[in-house]
């Protein structure tokens, strides 16, 4: 009979069909799923956040309240609205941005439909895609470590709902988490150092995954480049091996831009090649590693001029570095490149396109070219006329120039006369095509600033810089920089120096002032973020191997790293179980005759439950094996008095350890 | 051949079963209860023997018996006992209540209002009384079963749990099975049973059995098995509080007695375990959220839970 066995009693009801999920599993498990929406909250629209909040808050309620769910029609009306929400935001239900919308939406319809264990366990693992989606949008150090503690609520969460009547309570379940997330930290490890690395990204990214990035565009027009320059985002940074090379020469060289169709250049089709352009170095070369953050394009930064490919990437005719995928994850490659140089001759398309110009444009300008060229037609003297041009006359350097209309190159060289690195390249590679000097405009970053802390140079988004180079007899292309003759500051100090209204700079572009230590606070939390990109992010094939061969393992194929990997996981596990089994293995020689005693009875399917007391294994095994009841009752009963007696003879062990050890199931 | 204490213990046990059919471990959880100079108390359905258990021990042990029938208006003088005037000798003569007798069964204790209940824990917990002034032992060895009426009822006054702490176990005695059952039907009336019923044990005896289970050892690991258990019941959230250190003793003291009964001289973790259902379940309520499960389901998790050391 059962009897109630108080008064604060409620009469037993029948078992339900679904074991229940726990309120603290359920708090648990909102909190986690609210922390891992919580990133996105800016990026999700307005109403799916309201919605994800809203039906969290529900879930919480019927919780805490004791409330029924909402009924099945309800449910499917807020899934099926919600669906439309997302496919009228985003006219699809693919891609990165709709995806992750759908998921969130979707997920926080399936908590109230949530009951049992089963619904617990799939809200658990949509959670682990939502804390995944995160990364789509940014991986850097704070999303990474919130994340990782989003992670430990979640799997106190898990751990809650698999084992929710265990009555963990408290810091428990958070000890245990903490305990699982220690031992998986090895096996992370691991598998980060020798999974082998393929290039580009494991499976396909939707397209719009990327969208969004800042950084130099493939053509220049008037204002381009300056629109860039109001992002303190860094580009890149790059380690010298040796000494920093003056900020004069410090030219990254981007895409190199040939057509000129009045207002805009634009870059033609030059197919790369893979192998580096020759030309002949004069002067010692400069040796770095540029760690390229995600652009979404195929240029590879470099100094001028390049004289080595990276891998996976070609050369251009023009010098450009072009990779064969676009850099949409951190990017580490080493270069070699030599400031003084000397090109060979350019072939005859290289001077046709070098002298384009539309028909009959600027005639100012033209006519000032000729003017010069009566002068003096030599070429030299022609860059010589248009630098001097722009330092004596009254030319300003700024960043917020006017309006240019009609023929701009006439418009900027004999109206406003204002203008950015953009409108003096653009004018003076007119001037100079218009005098029949071959030209072209070059796109890249120009300085760059040190971390003296971290060792590496910084070039950030406002660094951007367009210039000019001209080919001259016998020295081939020669870089002119119109820019060095109006604001020389720009080319020798960076764009801060140069600029009178420098206020309109980004805030770590600023140099000095008041909130200087701020900035330098901010320099070293860039130090961090180099590493954390050097070491993670930019953990791609070729560093992969780099870092192998540098533990002395030679040049290793993905096999060889598979196998190392295997071996070193089954080498962690085999580690982990001794630690185990030697914990666990008593050292007192009477707990350890049971234990074998025990081990070898399990092995018959006779396993000892954790609570069972030797008598009451004894009388279990004798009653399922009653040929094994005599002995099994000699070793529980010797095993008893010696383990829980007030002495134990050193003969009574003897003869436990034979019992135990001729004892044969 | 000389029986020993322990052959001797065996005989009340047994001599008892052949009242309450059935019922062997309830005895003998009585039994360890009384000799680890516990009280005892039986949460039943009316009719399920526990007068007849409280008398038949009695009897076998040859204890002093008492009843005491609990009503609403039972006062703590009808209890412990009250000073009336002789007028022979004009003078104010004690009449002990009866308190004084070795075994003592509270019928019914839930139905006396709390300041009864309290003259009786009291007295339980003191081994005296004390009344007008003068202090009184009671008598050695002394015990006490109460019983109670776990139904719903009107108009009684439950034991609060800092009493219910004052008794070592609490035990059911259940229905019988179906072959007790019958031998029940078939068999003679209980009374004259019990009238035939043989005194196994002086009450020296008894003390020195008593005295004996505080010596039963209890080895290193026993007493890790028992602060396991203790810890769970506090960290765990299926109970609202854990053990108290001293549910923590008189679980040790009941396992003693346990295993003294079974005749060994070391406590073995199934001793404990044996006792702990009786010995803790009425110490232990359910947390916030397992208020459905009953005692017994929260003491064989408990038990579950706390693994034995190697």
């Amino acid at each position: 009979m059962r009897l109630p066995w108080s008064r604060r009693d409620r009469p037993r009801r029948a078992p339900p069909p679904v074991e229940p999920l726990t309120a603290s599993a359920l708090t648990w498990l909102l909190a986690a799923l609210a922390l891992a929406v919580a990133p996105q909250a800016t990026e999700l629209s307005v109403w799916l956040s309201v919605l994800f909040a809203a039906l969290v808050g529900w879930r919480g309620f019927i919780v805490f309240r004791n409330r029924a769910l909402p009924p099945r029609w309800l449910l499917l009306l807020v899934a099926t609205l919600a669906g439309a929400g997302v496919m009228i935001d985003h006219r699809t239900l693919f891609g990165r941005d709709a995806g992750v919308a759908l998921l969130t939406a979707m997920t926080a319809c399936k908590l109230l439909e949530s009951r049992g264990l089963r619904d617990g366990v799939v809200l658990v693992f949509l959670g682990y895609l939502l804390v995944m989606s995160n990364l789509l949008y940014s991986q850097d150090i704070p999303l990474v470590t919130y994340l990782l503690a989003v992670i430990l609520v979640m799997l106190t969460a898990q751990v809650l709902i698999h084992r929710q009547h265990a009555g963990l309570t408290a810091l428990a379940p958070l000890r245990l988490t903490g305990r699982m997330v220690l031992l998986a930290i090895p096996v992370m490890l691991i598998l980060f150092v020798l999974f082998p690395r393929i290039p580009g990204p494991l499976w396909g990214l939707p397209k719009d995954a990327y969208k969004g990035r800042t950084g130099l565009s493939e053509q220049m027009a008037p204002g381009s480049v300056s629109e860039l320059i109001r992002s303190d985002a860094v580009a890149f940074r790059v380690r010298f091996a040796d000494a920093v090379p003056p900020s004069n020469q410090r030219y990254w060289r981007g895409p190199v831009l040939w057509h000129f169709d009045g207002r805009r250049w634009t870059r033609p089709e030059e197919p790369p090649v893979k192998t580096p352009i020759p030309f002949t170095p004069e002067g010692a070369a400069v040796d770095y590693a540029v760690v390229l953050e995600p652009s979404n394009r195929n240029w590879l930064f470099a100094l001028d001029l390049p004289a080595r490919l990276p891998p996976r990437a070609g050369m251009t005719p023009s010098f450009q570095l072009l990779r064969d995928q676009p850099v949409n994850e951190v990017y580490r490659y080493e270069m070699r490149s030599y400031p003084a140089y000397r090109t060979a001759e350019p072939t005859a398309m290289e001077r046709s396109r070098g002298l384009q110009l539309p028909p009959r444009a600027n005639p100012r300008a033209r006519a000032l070219v000729a003017e010069w060229r009566q002068r003096d037609p030599q070429p030299e003297a022609l860059v010589r006329s248009a630098l001097t041009l722009f330092r004596e006359q009254p030319f300003y350097y700024t960043l917020n120039p006017p309006e240019l209309g009609g023929e701009i190159v006439d418009d900027f060289l004999f109206r406003t006369r204002r203008g950015f690195c953009e409108h003096y390249a653009s004018a003076f590679v007119f001037l100079m095509r218009a005098g029949g000097v071959p030209a072209r405009v070059v796109l890249g970053y120009q300085g760059g600033e040190m971390n003296a802390l971290g060792g590496y140079l910084m070039v950030r988004q406002s660094d951007a810089h367009a210039w000019a180079e001209v080919w001259l007899e016998g020295r081939g292309w020669v870089r002119v920089d119109p820019t060095g003759a109006v604001a020389p500051n720009r080319v020798q100090q960076g764009l801060y120096a140069a600029l009178s209204d420098s206020r309109l700079l980004p805030f770590l572009a600023r140099h000095g002032g008041d909130s200087e230590w701020l900035r330098q606070l901010a320099l070293g939390w860039d130090i961090l973020n180099n590493s954390w990109n050097e070491w993670v992010l930019a953990y791609g094939p070729e560093r992969q191997k780099e870092f192998l061969s540098g533990l002395g393992f030679g040049p290793a194929d993905w096999t060889g790293m598979t196998v190392a990997m295997l071996i070193a996981l089954g080498g962690f596990g085999v580690l982990y179980a001794g630690w185990r089994w030697r914990s666990r293995l008593a050292r007192d020689p009477v707990a350890r005759a049971w234990q074998r005693f025990c081990a070898r009875l399990a092995r018959r399917g006779l396993a000892r439950g954790a609570a069972e007391g030797p008598l009451d294994f004894a009388g279990r095994v004798a009653a399922g094996r009653p040929e094994l009841a005599a002995g099994v009752w000699e070793i529980a009963r010797l095993y008893a008095a010696l383990r829980y007696g007030p002495v134990a003879p050193p003969e009574q062990v003897r003869q436990l350890r034979q019992l135990t050890r001729r004892f044969r199931a | 051949m000389v029986a020993t204490l322990e052959d001797r213990l065996d005989q009340a046990v047994q001599q008892v079963g052949t009242t309450i059919l059935g019922k062997e471990r309830a005895i003998r959880l009585a039994v360890s209860c009384l000799l680890a100079r516990g009280h005892l108390l039986i949460e039943d359905l009316p009719g399920m023997g526990k007068t007849t258990l409280a008398h038949a021990l009695a009897c076998c042990l040859g204890l002093q018996y008492q009843r005491i029938q609990f009503t609403s208006d039972l006062l703590p003088a009808d209890i412990l006992g009250a000073a009336v005037y002789e007028r022979q000798r004009e003078t104010f003569v004690f009449h002990p209540g009866p308190i004084f007798a070795q075994l003592i069964l509270a019928d019914e204790i839930n139905r006396a209002t709390p300041k009864t209940q309290s003259a009786l824990l009291e007295a339980m917990e003191e081994g005296q009384v004390t009344i007008e002034g003068e202090t009184r032992k009671l008598p050695e060895p002394f015990f006490v079963i109460a019983t109670q009426n776990p139904a719903y009822q009107i108009g009684t006054f439950p034991l609060p749990e800092s009493q219910l702490d004052r008794f070592l176990m609490r035990i059911e005695l259940g229905y019988p099975d179906a072959q007790a059952e019958r031998l029940l039907l078939e068999g003679e009336d209980r009374r004259d049973v019990l009238a035939r019923l043989p005194v196994c044990l002086t009450p020296e005896q008894l003390r020195e059995a008593q005295a004996r289970v505080a010596g039963v050892h209890a080895a290193p690991p026993l007493l890790d098995y028992v602060q396991g258990l203790l810890a769970f019941s506090r960290q765990s959230s299926l109970f609202r509080g854990g053990l108290s250190p001293r549910a923590g003793l008189a679980l040790l003291r009941a396992a003693r007695a346990w295993a003294l009964l079974h005749r060994r001289g070391h406590v073995l973790p199934e001793d404990v375990q044996a006792v702990l259902p009786a010995v803790v379940g009425h110490r232990l309520y359910p947390g916030e959220e397992h208020l459905e499960q009953t005692s017994a389901d929260l003491v064989g998790r408990l038990r579950a839970a706390v693994t034995l050391p190697a």
